[in-house]
């Protein structure tokens, strides 16, 4: 006798419980602690934190701790943790010309004011393996000797001086719509598309990118500077008056400086591209600003020629990752109602196929 | 300065406001029938269902017209503390608050665009009664015939016309709460 | 869980979904956008159900989620578990006993009452989405009521197959106006939505759309006059209760391929089963 499948409580607390223990790995091997992972896995902690639209670096260590080091998966832990938040208000905007610079480079011009700055960058490092991490993670002591503190005003200036580049646009009062707590509605406008990218999979917006470099919506991207650091986050308190700092963020912001040969609305001049990005994410942030340049085709009278890149629905609706995953793996959900009742329309169908040719072949 | 602003709001909001919109979906959604929602005590000249209304609905996301009488520091005092909405003119308003003939005229709030017609107004009319007897309603949400005590019936047959675009009212008198969205046929 | 609000999510965000229900219900079949929020569980796992469900629940309901007919499957399961924890409220398999449902792909055997609400999650909330990609686009469609494409595509299949191929999310009309996804169900459902006593509430999560049907909705499945729409389902029955009138599974339950139908609806199945052994 037939009985229907029964258990699924029982059997989803034993996934449970066996997750846990293979997310534990094997005892005999120290457990890592959330401290270890936000001080040595920094970099996936920050894309945990971009792409999960919450500054918090403890808490994106957890949720990379509790995903087995899933960045996905942690990046919705953290985004469904934030659902919960209250919003007590917004920030004024980060000031990244007064940036706390660790890295600064400029690939437009040889040196400028602030100088070049290389950073901790993986750059010239030689990929090949590290045999002495294995045994023995210590780094050798380094010399070190007091920052200058000097100024570095961000490079578009220069060329805006000179009037060679467009304005970068001066945003009206009108605070920015808010795509966490709006549902996007398009055509959205840049400050919307920005919030989408900076929040984007890190994959899909290189990815888009590079489709750019090979030719779709070819956007001819210079690096004009890339900048990581710290910047102070203030908020204005309307009890007080005035704005108080409220911490510090790390940040990576990116403007590319693109040729521009000119349309029928604007003139012969360099236009710009804008990525910025929580934590050092210079790789998302230059992805960010090239994607930016391509959706900016329709304000800067350029022609739609049909790229992925240049397509704002297209990009939008398909950059985020928590939206694109779940609906991807929702697949593995049980569809026995819609799949019999395609199973029956097939069968109808072929029967009828069969019929006719029965019919055919004895005439 | 008098504080009873501080007073009147829901004492838990989660669970008042969880039962007060059950009762206002089950009106909005079956036109003609009258609920009950309790919770509020806002200033007078609001009844507590308009004030309840206001709690489960408004935020400082809406804006809020408040029509002649109902404007009063008081409510606005009220408001302010309790839901933070912006007040507004009828033209931008997403929810407006008064008695009928100072709501007056229909055409001056937002109806929705085609391709957005949720975008228009919700009118909470301050009822001196409310009873299922009166003009007959047809429609989504009703079986056979509804009766509702309306202020006026021409003018929910014009809103009906722009359909799918329009309206939304909802009628409160002390504790009670009644509806008509755009999709009713009033006769 | 006392750590997260009551039904879990913000009480701002509840007042958001609230009001995009009313507007859903005032302009039936019509979606209407809302800024989905990010839950615990995945986007196409029910998110928009679960959004809805948290801003209709109150502490006195008795809530039912089925997933493909059955509440004992495992997203039907981890759904229950979440409002019972978040929302304290009671829940129950039996859908006489339950004031609110949420369901995946099917709509109850036995009919709904006056004072049920239908909470159903859905994918794909737009039902021209599969003929024209962009949301610009589909809108300006609702907007013109221009269904020609519809009707194309039902027309294509006719003249292709002999009938419309369309076996699960068959298209309807919605009071003569709005053409409304009726989320995966088999077409077998599709009458059981018009004329419904239950309030039908519908949340797309990752699309970010919530509509609606008010009771006593007029439905009606699309189709053409020498056509008509047929609510098609196995012409077999019940291994287990013998019912040959609800929609079946189909169970493979050997190596050569020998085949059962069983209920979809698990309680139906099990109330009509516990009937003829008393």
């Amino acid at each position: 006798m037939y009985v229907a499948v029964k258990g699924g409580e029982r059997a989803i607390e034993n996934a449970h419980a066996w997750l846990a223990e293979e997310r534990r790995g094997d005892q005999s091997v120290a457990e890592l602690s959330v401290d270890q992972i936000r001080e040595q896995m920094s970099l996936a902690v920050d894309r945990v934190m971009s792409e999960g639209s919450l500054y918090d670096p403890d808490l994106a260590a957890l949720a990379i701790k509790q995903s087995r080091g899933d960045l996905i998966e942690a990046i919705f832990l953290i985004r469904a943790y934030r659902t919960t938040l209250p919003r007590f208000g917004g920030s004024e905007p980060i000031d990244t010309a007064e940036m706390d610079c660790d890295r600064r480079i400029s690939a437009t011009f040889k040196d400028l004011p602030g100088g070049q700055v290389l950073g901790p960058t993986f750059d010239y490092t030689h990929r090949l393996l590290d045999f002495k991490l294995a045994a023995d993670g210590e780094t050798p002591e380094v010399n070190e000797r007091p920052a200058e503190i000097e100024a570095m005003p961000h490079v578009t200036g220069f060329l805006n001086r000179e009037g060679l580049i467009e304005e970068a646009v001066d945003a009206s009062d009108a605070p920015p719509r808010d795509l966490t707590r709006e549902p996007l509605e398009l055509p959205a406008d840049r400050s919307l598309r920005l919030q989408a990218l900076t929040r984007s999979d890190e994959g899909f917006t290189l990815g888009m990118a590079y489709s750019t470099q090979r030719g779709y919506a070819r956007n001819h991207a210079f690096v004009g500077e890339l900048r990581i650091g710290t910047v102070p986050v203030e908020m204005d308190i309307p009890e007080l008056g005035f704005a108080i700092e409220i911490g510090e963020i790390n940040v990576t912001e990116c403007e590319t400086i693109n040729q521009f040969q000119g349309s029928k609305t604007e003139p012969p001049q360099f236009t710009r591209g804008y990525g910025l990005v929580f934590g050092q994410t210079e790789r998302k942030a230059i992805s960010m600003a090239l994607v930016d340049r391509a959706l900016r085709w329709e304000e800067l009278g350029e022609d739609f020629v049909g790229a992925p890149a240049q397509d704002a629905e297209f990009v939008l609706y398909h950059a985020d990752n928590i939206q694109a995953t779940g609906f991807l793996e929702h697949i593995k959900l049980p569809h026995y109602v819609d799949f019999q009742a395609e199973l029956e329309l097939v069968r109808k169908l072929r029967r009828e196929v069969q019929a006719e040719e029965t019919l055919e072949a004895a005439e | 300065m008098d504080g009873g602003y501080l007073d009147g709001g829901f004492s838990n909001p989660s669970t008042e406001s969880a039962a007060a919109f059950r009762q206002i979906m089950e009106v909005v959604a079956r036109p003609g029938v009258i609920c009950e929602v309790a919770g509020a005590q806002p200033p007078a000249p609001l009844s507590p269902a308009a004030g309840a209304v206001l709690l489960t609905l408004c935020d400082a996301d809406t804006s809020v017209y408040l029509a002649g009488s109902v404007d009063t520091p008081d409510v606005r005092s009220w408001i302010a503390f309790h839901i933070g909405a912006p007040l507004v003119g009828p033209a931008h308003a997403t929810f407006a608050l008064g008695r009928w003939d100072e709501l007056m005229p229909l055409g001056q709030y937002p109806i929705g665009t085609p391709e957005y017609p949720d975008r228009s107004a919700t009118l909470i009319v301050e009822m001196p009664s409310l009873d299922a007897a009166g003009a007959t309603l047809r429609g989504p949400g009703i079986k056979d015939t509804a009766h509702l005590s309306l202020p006026d019936v021409a003018p929910f047959q014009e809103n009906a016309l722009h359909f799918p675009l329009g309206l939304d009212f909802i009628f409160t008198c002390e504790q009670r709460v009644a509806a008509l969205p755009r999709s009713t046929e009033v006769s | 869980m006392s750590e997260y609000n009551f039904a879990y999510l913000d009480e701002q965000t509840k007042r958001m979904i609230r009001r995009a229900i009313l507007k859903g219900l005032a302009v039936p079949g019509y979606q209407v956008p809302f800024a989905s929020r990010e839950m615990p569980m995945p986007y196409g796992w029910g998110t928009g159900g679960v959004q809805v469900s948290a801003a209709v629940l109150t502490p006195d309901d008795t809530f039912k989620v089925i997933d493909q007919g059955a509440d004992d499957t495992t997203n039907a399961v981890s759904i229950r578990a979440f409002f019972e924890r978040t929302a304290e409220v009671a829940t129950t398999t039996s859908t006489e006993d339950a004031t609110v449902i949420q369901t995946r792909h099917r709509i109850p055997e036995v009919s709904l009452q006056e004072g049920q609400i239908l909470v159903y999650q859905v994918p794909i909330p737009e039902p021209l989405r599969f003929l024209e990609p962009r949301e610009t686009e589909t809108r300006k469609m609702h907007a013109l009521e221009d269904y020609g494409l519809m009707h194309v595509k039902l027309y294509e299949d006719i003249a292709r197959h002999g009938h419309i191929a369309t076996s699960y999310a068959y298209p309807v009309k919605i009071e003569g106006r709005y053409v409304m996804d009726p989320s995966p169900i088999p077409k077998f459902d599709n009458p059981k939505m018009s004329d419904n006593p239950a309030i039908q509430l519908f949340g797309a999560g990752r699309e970010q759309r919530i509509y609606a049907l008010p009771p006593y909705t007029q439905v009606v499945s699309l189709d053409f006059e020498d056509h008509p729409f047929e609510a098609s389902k196995p012409d077999q029955c019940c291994s287990l209760c013998q019912s040959t009138t609800s929609y079946l599974d189909e169970v493979i339950v050997d190596d050569s391929g020998k085949r059962m139908y069983v209920c979809s609806d698990t309680d139906y199945c099990a109330a009509r089963v516990r009937k003829q052994a008393a």
